[in-house]
Parts: C-alpha cells; sequence; structure tokens
C-alpha cells in the first residue's frame, strides 16, 4: 500500500479517488507467518511454545544426556559395577588434574598413600603429589558383558596401568562410587518411566470407564480413589514392599517395586480423565459419533482423548519425579530394590547413619544425581504443562 | 449445618471400612500364617514354645478360622481397643505402642504450622511479585525443597546441628530424660531436638504449598472484583488484605487433604533416620520383621490420622465459607 497524499488544507478540495487497486478481503487475509501459525498441528504449537521456555529446554536436555548414557554405561564407567578394589576401601575422591609440576601432561590423578587414623579408625588417603597417573582414554579395562551380550573391554576413560582412577571415592567394599552412580541410573531412571507407563495406562482405562460411563460405576471408583488417597503414600509402599516374598530374585523384585510404585499413583490422572470426559460425552460431536454407531472405545480413545492428551502427558511428566523419589526412599530403608541391582537408593542405604555424613561424606554423592533428575522433570514438566495450551 | 455434619461423619463409615479391608489384606500377605513362622523361628533359636499360650493366641486370633471370620475378629477387637499382639516384642499390641502415637501426631500438627508460618508470606509475596528477582530465587528454593530427600536432609542437619549447638544425635530430647517426668529443662531438651524434624518434615510440604498457594492467589489477583477495587483507589495493601487473601485463606484449609498425607509419609522416613520416638522406626522394624498386627495397626492409625484431618478440614471450611454452607456442597 503506497502513502496517500493529503490534498492541499486551504481552497477548493476537488473530488478525489485513489486509482490503486482496492481488495475488500486484505484485513482478514494472513501474513506467511500468521498462516503458518494457524495451518500448524497441535504438536508442533507445542514445539514452538515449548522452545520458548529456556528452563525447560535445558531440563530435556539433561534428561536426554542422563537417558542417553545409560544406554552405553558400560563404556562411560572406568569399572565395572562389582569391581572391588580391597586396598582402597574407604578411599576418599581423588580429583582430576591437568598441570603438574607448572607442566601441562593431560589429564591425571595422583597416586594415593594409606595412612590409618587410629582415633576415628578409618583409613586416610593423602594424594602423593610426586607421582601423577595420567588417564588412558579410549583404552581397554575391566572386562563386561555389553548389555548382556557382547564380550567387551573397552571404556572411554581409565586409569594408568599402575594406578587407580576413583573420582569419587570408593565405598566399603572398594567399588568406585562414580561408575556405581553411573550404573545406578540405568534402575534409577527406567524405574520412574516403567512405573509411570503402567500408572499412566491405569489411570487412562479407569479414569475413562468411570467418567465415561458415569452412574454407579463413576460412584464404585470415586470411593476408591478417595480410599487409596487417605493412605499416605510412603507407609503404604513400605508395607506392600516389605510383603513382597524374600525368594523373589532381584529383578522380580525390581518388577514388583514399580508395580507398588504404580498401583498408588493412577489416581490423579484418573481423576483428571474422567472429570474432562464427564463434560467431553456431552458434546455434539461425541453424540454424532454415537450415532452414527461407533463403540464406546472407539469414542474415547478416537474422539475424547486426543482433545486433552497433552495435558495428560504433561502431568504424568509431573508424577515421574516421585517415583523416583519413592524408589529412593524404599531402597534406602532397605526394603526396595536389592543388590546386585543398584539403584541411587541402594547406594545411599550406605550412608544411612551420621558417621557417613561426618567420615565418608562422598557416600552421600548419589543424592547429587537424584535432586538434578527431580529438578530436570519439574521444570520440564512445567515447560510441557504450558506449551500444552498453545494459544494462551 | 448440623445435618452437614452429620452426613459427612457418616460418609467416613465406608472409607474406614475399605481402609480397613485394604490394611488387613496387607496383613495377610505374607506367605504362611505368622503364628506358625514365629513358632518355627523360636524353635530355630532352640527356645522352648509354651504351647499353652500358643494355643490361647490361636483361639484368641482366631488364627485357625476362615479368613472372613479373622477379620471380622481383628475389627472387632480394634473397636474394643485391642489391636492385637506383637510376636516380636511377645506383648500385646496396645502396650508396644506407649504414646508414639501421641507424639505423632504432635509432630505432625506442629510440622502444619510450621508450613502455613512459611508458605503464607512467602506465596504471598511470590504472587505479588510474579516475575521479580525474589519470586524466581524463592521458586528455587522451593523446587530444591521437593528435589532433596527428606532422609538425606535429615542426616546433614542431624551432622550440622551436632557441630554447631553440640545437639545429641537423634532422638526427641537428650537420653538422660527419656522415661523422666517432664520438667523445665526436658521441655527444654525437646525444643532443642524438635526443630530438626519440623523444619525437615516441613521443607517439602511446605515447598509444594507455596508453588500452590501462589497459583491460586495469581489467579484471584486477575479477576474482576480487584480490578474493581484497585479502579475505585483503595492502597494495594488494603486491596490485598480485604479481598484476595481471604479467598487464600480458605485454600489454606481446604489445602490439608493434601498436605497432611505427605506430612505423614515424610515424618515416617524422617523419624528413622532421626530415630524418632514415634510411629516411623517402629512401623519400618515391624514391616522387616513381618510382625503384622503392629504394622496393620501402624497403618490403619496413619490412614484413621489423614481421614479425620480431612474431615476437620471441611468443617473448618463450613464454618468459614457460607458459600459451601448454603448450599450443602463440598469444596473440592
Amino acid at each position: 500500500m503506497s502513502t496517500l497524499e493529503l490534498p492541499p488544507a486551504a481552497g477548493n478540495v476537488d473530488h478525489y479517488v485513489s486509482t490503486e487497486p482496492f481488495e475488500p478481503g486484505s484485513a482478514l487475509e494472513l501474513s506467511p507467518e500468521q498462516e503458518r501459525f494457524y495451518l500448524a498441528s497441535q504438536w508442533k504449537l507445542m514445539w514452538w511454545k515449548f522452545r520458548r521456555h529456556r528452563v525447560a529446554v535445558v531440563s530435556a536436555v539433561i534428561l536426554l544426556v542422563m537417558y542417553g548414557s545409560t544406554l552405553v554405561t558400560e563404556f562411560l564407567a572406568p569399572y565395572n559395577l562389582h569391581a572391588r578394589h580391597t586396598d582402597f576401601i574407604y578411599a576418599s575422591p581423588s580429583p582430576m588434574h591437568l598441570v603438574h609440576d607448572g607442566h601441562f601432561i593431560g589429564p591425571f590423578v595422583y597416586a594415593q598413600k594409606k595412612s590409618l587414623d587410629m582415633k576415628n579408625l578409618r583409613r586416610v588417603y593423602t594424594p602423593d603429589r610426586t607421582q601423577p597417573r595420567p588417564l588412558r582414554f579410549f583404552c581397554s579395562g575391566d572386562p563386561y558383558r555389553f548389555w548382556g551380550i557382547v564380550d567387551m573391554s573397552f571404556h572411554v576413560v581409565c586409569p594408568a596401568q599402575d594406578g587407580n582412577f576413583f573420582l569419587l571415592g570408593t565405598d566399603r567394599l572398594g567399588r568406585d562410587m562414580f561408575s556405581r552412580i553411573l550404573y545406578g541410573a540405568r534402575i534409577s531412571l527406567t524405574i520412574g518411566l516403567l512405573g509411570i507407563a503402567l500408572s499412566f495406562t491405569l489411570g487412562l482405562v479407569i479414569g475413562g470407564i468411570a467418567g465415561y460411563y458415569g452412574g454407579w460405576i463413576d460412584t464404585a471408583v470415586q470411593r476408591l480413589i478417595e480410599v487409596i488417597r487417605s493412605f499416605p503414600e510412603l507407609p503404604l509402599w513400605m508395607a506392600l514392599s516389605a510383603v513382597l516374598p524374600v525368594t523373589w530374585s532381584p529383578v522380580l523384585i525390581y518388577f514388583g517395586i514399580t508395580a507398588i510404585l504404580a498401583l498408588l499413583d493412577w489416581t490423579g490422572l484418573a481423576r483428571a480423565v474422567r472429570s474432562k470426559l464427564l463434560a467431553l460425552r456431552e458434546e455434539d460431536y461425541t453424540t454424532a459419533a454415537r450415532l452414527m454407531g461407533a463403540k464406546p472405545s472407539r469414542i474415547i480413545g478416537r474422539h475424547l482423548l486426543p482433545g486433552f492428551m497433552s495435558h495428560l502427558i504433561a502431568s504424568a511428566t509431573l508424577s515421574i519425579p516421585g517415583m523416583i523419589l519413592g524408589e529412593t526412599a524404599l531402597s534406602f530403608l532397605g526394603i526396595g530394590l536389592r543388590p546386585p541391582i543398584t539403584s541411587w537408593g541402594v547406594l545411599l542405604n550406605d550412608a544411612q547413619n551420621v558417621n557417613v555424613v561426618a567420615l565418608y561424606p562422598w557416600l552421600m554423592l548419589p543424592v547429587v544425581p537424584v535432586i538434578v533428575v527431580i529438578l530436570a522433570f519439574n521444570f520440564f514438566g512445567d515447560g510441557l504443562r504450558d506449551a500444552a495450551d498453545p494459544y494462551r | 449445618m448440623l445435618l452437614y455434619v452429620g452426613k459427612r461423619v457418616l460418609m467416613m463409615i465406608p472409607t474406614l471400612f475399605a481402609i480397613s479391608i485394604i490394611v488387613f489384606t496387607i496383613i495377610q500377605l505374607p506367605p504362611g500364617n505368622y503364628l506358625e513362622s514365629y513358632i518355627a523361628e523360636l524353635q530355630a533359636q532352640g527356645e522352648s514354645v509354651d504351647q499353652q499360650k500358643v494355643a490361647f493366641l490361636r483361639e484368641y486370633y482366631g488364627l485357625d478360622k476362615p479368613i472372613p471370620e479373622q477379620y471380622v475378629r481383628w475389627v472387632g477387637g480394634m473397636l474394643h481397643g485391642d489391636f492385637g499382639y506383637s510376636f516380636e516384642f511377645n506383648m500385646p499390641v496396645t502396650k508396644v505402642i506407649g504414646d508414639r502415637m501421641l507424639l505423632t501426631i504432635i509432630v505432625s500438627f506442629v510440622t502444619i504450622l510450621f508450613t502455613w508460618c512459611v508458605a503464607f508470606p512467602i506465596g504471598i509475596y511470590s504472587a505479588t511479585h510474579q516475575y521479580s528477582w525474589g519470586d524466581y530465587g524463592l521458586s528455587l528454593v522451593g523446587f530444591l525443597g521437593i528435589a532433596i530427600p527428606n532422609f538425606m536432609l535429615a542426616l546433614v542437619m542431624m551432622y550440622v546441628a551436632n557441630v554447631l549447638f553440640g545437639t545429641t544425635i537423634g532422638g526427641l530430647m537428650d537420653p538422660e530424660f527419656i522415661g523422666k517426668p517432664w520438667t523445665l529443662e526436658k521441655v527444654k531438651s525437646v525444643l532443642e531436638h524438635s526443630w530438626i524434624p519440623v523444619i525437615v518434615i516441613g521443607t517439602s510440604g511446605t515447598a509444594g504449598m507455596i508453588r500452590r498457594l501462589r497459583a491460586n492467589l495469581l489467579d484471584e489477583l486477575q479477576k474482576q472484583y480487584v480490578v474493581t477495587a484497585r479502579a475505585k483507589g483503595l492502597p494495594p495493601g488494603k486491596v490485598l488484605r480485604k479481598y484476595p487473601l481471604r479467598m487464600a485463606l480458605n485454600f489454606f484449609i481446604s489445602d490439608i487433604g493434601s498436605l497432611l498425607p505427605h506430612i505423614i509419609s515424610g515424618a515416617e522416613i524422617t523419624a528413622v533416620v532421626l530415630s524418632l520416638p514415634t510411629t516411623g522406626p517402629m512401623l519400618l522394624n515391624a514391616l522387616k520383621s513381618q510382625d503384622m498386627y503392629l504394622a496393620g495397626t501402624f497403618l490403619m492409625f496413619l490412614a484413621l490420622l489423614i481421614v479425620v484431618g480431612v474431615l476437620v478440614s471441611d468443617l473448618a471450611l463450613v464454618a468459614l465459607d457460607p458459600r459451601i454452607r448454603l448450599t450443602g456442597g463440598v469444596a473440592r
């Protein structure tokens, strides 16, 4: 549109007609950006909105890296999960250095000298400043069976041939904490995902049935949810996991604990699904679908659920941290997972009394990844929830 | 009003009934009969078993009867104040428990008060100063409160208290006061010890409450009546005090329903770490040694605590909020 020239202010004004072509619908036309916005699919809108939430994006990246690391834990960990170093019991963390005697010699650790502290009855490890032990990279170290299938001995980082590399110290059996924390991520992280998958399914099915059918089914489900909610979560988890048979194998216990966590978690989701369905089933399009002969399962699954699926996924993400914390608490108390299955909670089980805090504080380090994951899931979930409302 | 209270109390009965069934099922879940396993354990340790006593216990708790009858006996006993027999301590559950339940109630109550006192000002500040540095900082602290596991916080705080103030490790009082009558010194000792559990248990609940309060208040602040009040020239402090805050107060009471289970869960695990003389450590031991009557009693008690807590909060809400009182609905 070109700028119109105003006629002179004084004097007679001629009748003026613009010769420019005039499009009556021009106000309604969309710019290419607007068009892209209005034509985008729901998931694309969510992605655009999500991308703007910085903290959530960072959290998502952290989570991706952590979950990715569980696929190749064997490569990343310098030692095996159960490798014991009997000469280095309760060794303190040995930090990584780059410069020795003013010379840059690449990443290395100092050899550790052991002495006994007879007052506190503990071993004291001091770095020997004269003996740098350069780390090796892309090397072969402890042999393992990758994913339980292929025999390998490749590690991204290994200690020097005659040295050790205990970045985060060792525990009471002389096992490297850093490697154990990496391996623990496998269990701690998957238990949240498995648990949420289970509770998500339970919540969808039970909430869906209650919401769609209403009536006495709805009442019964509501009462059940009320009863489950009036139990304090942790004691009930404790009770259920304590009655898992002692004869079960650790793997079965793992699935058992996951099921227990999920069994008490679905109520919130079921409530959300139910209240939404109760409202949506009165909509015209539902009636139309019913008149055309669609089965309830199709109406719920095809027409009703997709309408608020993004919200459900967001709220499910927000309940993963609770599960991870639950497993950590149970294992910490000694009634959750059992060794040789190693989760962060199982590792923290060694840090049960205050002596540990005073003498071997590095045994509490597994709590750091727990905090990071919980925070990341919370921020990620918040971002998702905001993004699930794309037009706002 | 009376009608509503009556209806609300009556509604508790089916809930408690269902809870008791769940608890009883859990008691029954360990394989075999606990009396038998108790006898087997005694025999394995080479101790003699008093056959007469065993026969009496079996008869008394109906352990050879079908399961529904056992349930009826168990529930019937509870109504009379007989909670069963602890096979580990070898005495009735009521004697084993002592004043642990009372202490649990006290700790939970104090923690709720603490949560309110902390969450209220912070929540209001966060909502009125949305997206300020203070809001971000407080939110981060709140998130940390959710993310740090209770038990680790308890361990570290206990250590810090010991190093900084010389407080003895664990327990609710110095060891020399245990079993002594209440004196001023004892009260002081209890106060010295109790701030740790209260803060530890309170943190995660407080963090959650601040977030909910903030969201609630933000919704309220955008409503038309606030805009009107402001447009008419009321000073901001008065607007806040006269309108949205009163709505937020309601929320405080109705939120007990979600706060209480949280606090009780947190209290259990914190009590284990700090070895408080509350239900936590004993429940854990009972579960580990499958002393199921004892564990069942604790579960039942904790659930009852929550049900009653929610009842009290509902009733308080009715007294406070005329909308609920007049329409007879429940605020949820």
